[in-house]
């Protein structure tokens, strides 16, 4: 193999991206058009929706939160060998552990009440990936489906509590009583949206980012990811290391949930998200599974999302013309590794033309 | 109380919803069991069958003909299949990641064509759709009769495909070359087996199949589109061929578990017994997820989801 | 008396190596031509470039004195090639006759008539007496019958000349015999046959002719009554004496690993350890020979913790234990030289200085706090890279970019310079150039000088004899006997790898 041009590749890690959003924008643009609406006047108001003032901005990164979250607890068990498929079902699960704490009046500070519920989500999120982590790792079943089938599950089960013993008093609506004040996600900004959650959602970005640099943990994990059999033999107890790695991704999971809920709707609503799961696998590897880039994975997903939403009220175009480019943008961010083989195929192929 | 709920349990109303809800996910499971068999996880039936739902519709929209709409399904799908095929195999992506991003896109897409076509509160529009058709004499069969030869083309259709997926997997050559080459791809490529060319047809055909699974949830019957239609149906399906071991029988079987729970909670709605719709809808989950434990983790393909290259120097 | 196949000047360049250079060739019909070569010599890659699996880079290849193209494998079964791979290529889960007609051209209709071809099957394998049942999974057949499958694939697509690469690697001396009978049968029916091996013996055995190639050109051809085992030895190696190794003296021995009625079961159910027990010294090597497939890899990995065992137990530094796990042989001085590196022994997408602290992350030196120390982990590298002469473009090299012996040389350099009390190494030359053989070899001599104890798993008999101080003959799991270096009788060798026991021996019994 010929040493590797590292300006090259660089250019083809950004090009190509690009390339996949802009095909995205002009799938996108011809179905605008086929509206009567001009493409480029929807455009303005999806970009001016996402970052033009400081509102749409902070509503960008309310939307990014969520997603962003979920995006690290797929790459905490992916880097372990794990397809956490269930991150939906754990982000349900952690908003119902949170709820059962937060809508308590409990004689503890609001620091305190917002911890707990953090910790209840936790434990409720980690608890829900146990068992698809334990048949995953010590007895071999494929964690796709298990983890897709318990999504549904805990919608479900989420959507009964909420009409059963959690729902609020006096109303018909599958839905939470509020959380008391003590436990929601305070302000950045007094006055603003925006909650802390961004916060939390930064520092866990740096702490990945710094175990799989840096740590040896960080080591075990990905090596457990990248050969399971050399990391047995290594002196490693893989079985362990995957399930601890599944845990801390449903809890990862579980806690966007809170976090989403103390911070936006405060209280517990029947289907509140959808698809966060998903979402979370396309950030995740939208980032190349690198915590730090799926800060800006995450922000380009929920930006997209919040200037859809104001376009599709300026102009009438349906928000969800947006999955389309996140769909190109991921795709070719998973297909790059394997252009190369396309070219050396076709090179192949035209040098046996000629000969 | 019991009684009447097994008095509407072993109707033959029941039966016959039953098979109807089964179908979409009969059709899709055999499709993607080809897919899967062949070596390649296609986890985008779910985008596939979204996508075929409302080319259907719009095929048959435009044209009149619902037999028109199942064509430009099949040809829509076939397209994400190409994609699906294109990026799994050429490109040798990561395969559920593939099928996720083409799930979006299939949301995407279909969410924005028909609200572009039809307008966002496009609530109403409905496009002809197929009619049961009442298959003369075998329709006579007491009980079974009404609700196994009463049904829509899609059903029969179904009837059709899953033998012939047994005859195609176990008594054909195609068959043969198939699970080689989600077996032991190289082994099967030494003796002459096109693994990639025999990947590729099968991911496209498991895609024109959920084409056709997607048109009859909304040309059949309700004949409509709504966004997100399919709603999970195709990662069900895919679940059905996991939980029936990879074969066509078994995973109709499963499916037909499927169907049966969706009639179950639908009547149990109507009879108005006092259990919260979540129950019934939460218990086919359930026990997948049970049964998957007690069938054991020992039967996919052993090389299901690794991509394979004839042309690997190495 | 014709050419049945001629190859003329076929080179076969890889990105990194050329494989094949001006490489000439020529088959005559109902002949058995061997093409003799030592590890790495290209014997496989140009016979994989006449069956299809690859294209030559240049060359040309002729069939009946016609030029032809081969591009792909049915082609080559067209033109009447069969190849017989070392690896066999049989899906596990189908049938014998489901193998047999996979991928055949031959049958226009679209339907598998099943029961003709399992008929057709029965008929082939009685007429060459393989005596194999055409409904049987290839799952559960012994690896000789597996051989015989894909012997009568080949017949049964018709093909005229037959390839057959190291065929004898995995069989004992009985059945190696029975093949060569199967062999001659073949070429009694008109077929020709190419053998590809590195073992004199069976050339002089059934050869005709002779290819002798070496670093991928050939050394010459000869026909096989005008040459002898002596000179095809050095045309294959190309110098006379093989290895000669600097031994230290013996020094005062101490018990390092006791294994006591140790009994591995795979995932099958099937025994592949029983009853095993011996004693493991410091300062010797203990070779354990025998053919492929008797319990060497189960046999390690228990050794190693990387399998479980179900009976017996195994004693390290004065701890017996019952289970094991891979941190408790790690911990307890236990070195593991794998058998097969780029599955077991490295992380191919990690770079070469995390591969070196694969198992070592935790000393002070390489981390403190949890936190890696970057630092002397590239130091560390840097420094086994020049005392293991690795070749890599530097530390952070992923270990995929390199060669095949310097990533053998990576797990050598961590495995030794930890300082281990045991050492067990399985085929650790396996694939290997001769430069790169000789080198593992005297490290683990080195290592035996040192005091450690090495327990070398091989079923290269050479290797075995050349550095073992003791040698076990491995068979079906047991032990045959262990011999003496002192003492050697390779007929005694050969015998027990074939089955018979040292004491049955001794005692005048004899089982063949």
């Amino acid at each position: 193999m010929k040493p590797k041009n590292k300006g090259s590749i660089d250019y083809k890690r950004i090009l190509l991206p690009f390339a996949g959003i802009s095909a995205g924008l002009i799938l996108g643009g011809i179905i605008i058009a086929m509206q009567g609406v001009n493409p480029f006047y929807a455009y303005y108001y999806l970009l001016y929706g996402a970052i033009g003032n400081k509102q749409s901005l902070i509503s960008s990164l309310l939307k990014t939160i969520p997603l962003g979250i979920v995006g690290l607890a797929v790459i905490f068990s992916y880097k372990a060998g794990i397809f956490n498929i269930g991150g939906e079902g754990q982000f349900y699960l952690g908003a119902v552990g949170a709820t059962l704490v937060g809508t308590m009046p409990l004689p503890i500070p609001a620091l305190m009440h917002v911890l707990l519920c953090i910790v209840a989500a936790i434990v409720f999120g980690g608890l829900f990936a146990l068992l698809p982590g334990y048949l995953k790792a010590y007895k071999g079943f494929n964690e796709i489906v298990i983890t897709m089938l318990l999504n549904y599950v805990a919608l479900l089960f989420t959507s009964l509590l909420l009409q059963g013993p959690m729902q609020e008093p006096g109303t018909f609506f599958n839905r939470s009583s509020l959380f008391v004040p003590t436990a929601l996600l305070p302000a950045v900004f007094p006055g603003q949206r925006l909650h802390w959650g961004i916060g939390i959602f930064l520092v866990l970005a740096l702490l990945l980012h710094v175990l799989y640099r840096y740590t040896t943990l960080g080591f075990r994990i990905e090596n457990v990811g990248l050969n399971r059999r050399a990391s047995r033999y290594s002196g490693e107890n893989t079985k362990h290391l995957m399930l601890f790695s599944m845990i801390i991704s449903g809890s990862i999971a579980g806690m966007a949930g809170a976090i989403e809920v103390m911070g936006v709707n405060g209280r517990l609503v029947e289907n509140f998200i959808s698809g966060v799961g998903y979402d979370g696998i396309a950030i995740a590897l939208l980032a190349n599974l690198n915590p730090l880039m799926s800060i800006l994975a995450a922000f380009f997903f929920g930006a997209l999302r919040n200037g859809a939403s104001s376009m599709q009220i300026a102009t009438g175009v349906s928000s969800s013309f947006v999955y389309i480019i996140q769909a190109m943008a991921v795709l070719s961010v998973i297909t790059m590794p394997g252009i190369p083989r396309i070219m050396k195929k076709m090179k192949a192929r035209r040098v046996k033309n000629h000969a | 109380m019991l009684n009447t709920f097994l008095g509407l349990v072993f109707s033959t109303a029941f039966l016959a919803s039953s098979i109807s809800y089964a179908t979409p996910f009969v059709l899709a499971a055999m499709g993607g069991i080809v897919s899967e068999r062949s070596g390649v996880l296609n986890l985008g039936l779910e985008g596939m069958m979204l996508t075929g739902a409302l080319f259907a519709f719009m095929g048959s929209y435009y044209t009149g003909n619902p037999a028109v709409g199942v064509l430009t399904a099949i040809v829509a799908s076939m397209l994400l299949g190409f994609i699906h095929a294109y990026s799994c195999i050429e490109l040798g992506s990561n395969q559920v990641v593939t099928a996720v991003a083409i799930n979006i896109f299939a949301l995407g897409i279909t969410s924005a064509l028909f609200n572009a076509l039809f307008g966002i509160s496009a609530g109403r529009v409905t496009a002809p759709g197929f009619a049961s058709i009442r298959i003369p004499l075998l329709e006579k069969i007491p009980v079974l009769g009404t609700a196994l030869f009463g049904q829509n083309v899609f059903v029969y259709l179904a009837y059709i495909l899953v033998p012939l997926t047994y005859v195609l997997f176990f008594k054909t050559k195609i068959g043969l070359n198939i699970r080689a080459s989600g077996e032991f791809p190289k082994a099967a490529n030494t003796m002459g087996v096109p693994v990639e060319k025999v990947r590729f047809y099968s991911v496209i055909y498991s895609s024109a199949i959920a084409g056709i699974a997607g048109a009859s949830l909304s040309i059949a019957g309700i004949n409509m589109f709504i966004e997100n239609i399919s709603a999970g149906r195709g990662f069900i399906a895919f679940a059905c061929i996991i939980l029936g071991k990879f074969n066509p029988i078994g995973a109709t079987m499963a499916a037909l578990l499927f169907g049966m729970t969706e009639g179950i909670q639908l009547r149990i709605q109507a009879a108005g017994i006092p259990v919260p719709y979540q129950l019934p809808l939460m218990f086919p989950y359930i026990l997948t997820i049970v049964m998957l434990l007690l069938v054991g983790s020992k039967f996919s393909p052993q090389s299901w989801g690794v991509p394979f290259f004839s042309d690997d120097d190495q | 008396m014709s050419e049945i196949l001629v190859l003329k000047n076929i080179t076969k360049a890889f990105p990194k190596v050329i494989a094949n250079q001006d490489v000439n060739f020529s088959l005559q019909k109902g002949q058995v031509h061997a093409l003799l070569g030592e590890n790495g010599a290209g014997k496989t890659t140009l016979m994989n470039c006449v069956c299809g699996l690859y294209q030559q880079t240049s060359g040309e290849i002729f069939i009946n004195n016609q030029a032809v193209r081969i591009d792909n494998c049915s082609q080559a079964v067209a033109h009447g090639i069969g190849m017989v791979h070392q690896h066999f290529m049989l899906v596990p889960e189908l049938s014998v006759a489901e193998n047999v007609i996979l991928g055949l051209k031959r049958e226009k209709d679209f339907f598998i008539k099943i029961e003709d071809v399992e008929r057709e099957v029965a008929e082939l394998s009685e007429k060459y007496h393989f005596g194999l049942n055409p409904k049987a999974f290839i799952k559960d057949l012994p690896v000789g019958m597996q051989q015989r499958v894909e012997i009568l694939k080949v017949i049964y697509r018709q093909a005229s000349i037959i390839i057959l690469d190291e065929a004898t690697a995995v069989l004992t001396p009985q059945e190696s015999e029975e093949l060569f009978h199967i062999v001659e049968n073949l070429v009694k029916q008109e077929k020709s046959v190419i053998l590809i091996t590195h073992k004199l013996s069976e050339v002089m055995r059934l050869a005709d002719q002779v290819t002798v190639l070496r670093d991928g050109k050939v050394v010459g051809t000869v026909s096989k009554e005008k040459t002898n085992e002596r000179e095809l030895a050095k045309m294959m190696v190309g110098r006379d004496v093989l290895f000669d190794f600097k031994r230290g003296k013996e020094l005062e021995k101490s018990l390092k690993m006791n294994v006591e009625n140790l009994t591995v079961i795979d995932t099958r159910g099937i025994e592949k350890i029983h009853q095993l027990s011996f004693s493991l010294y410091s300062g010797e090597i203990l070779g354990v020979a025998g053919v492929d497939g008797n319990g060497q890899l189960e046999l390690s990995e228990a050794l190693t913790g990387m399998t479980t065992y179900h009976g017996g137990s195994i004693t390290l530094a004065d701890k017996t234990y019952k289970h094991m796990s891979t941190k408790e042989s790690y911990r307890n001085g236990v070195s593991h030289i794998p058998q097969d590196r780029q599955h077991t022994g490295l992380i191919m997408e990690r770079s070469l200085e995390k591969n070196m602290i694969l198992a070592d992350y935790w000393k002070k030196e390489f981390s403190s706090y949890g936190f890696l120390n970057q630092k002397s982990i590239t130091k560390h590298a840097a420094t086994l890279m020049q005392s293991f002469d690795i070749k890599a473009s530097s530390p952070l090299a992923r270990i995929r970019e390199l060669s095949g012996g310097n990533q053998q040389k990576v797990i050598l350099a961590r495995e030794i310079s930890r300082g281990p009390d045991i050492l067990i190494a399985v085929q650790p030359t396996r694939g290997l150039d001769i430069g790169a053989t000789e080198f593992v070899r005297q490290q683990l001599i080195d290592e035996r000088d040192k005091g450690t104890a090495v327990l070398l798993i091989s079923t290269e008999l050479d290797e075995i004899m050349q550095v073992a101080d003791r040698i076990a003959v491995l068979y079906k799991g047991e032990f045959m006997g262990i011999l003496d270096r002192d003492c050697l009788d390779v007929h005694e060798i050969g015998l027990m790898m074939a089955g018979v026991r040292k004491k049955e021996m001794e005692g005048g019994y004899d089982e063949a």
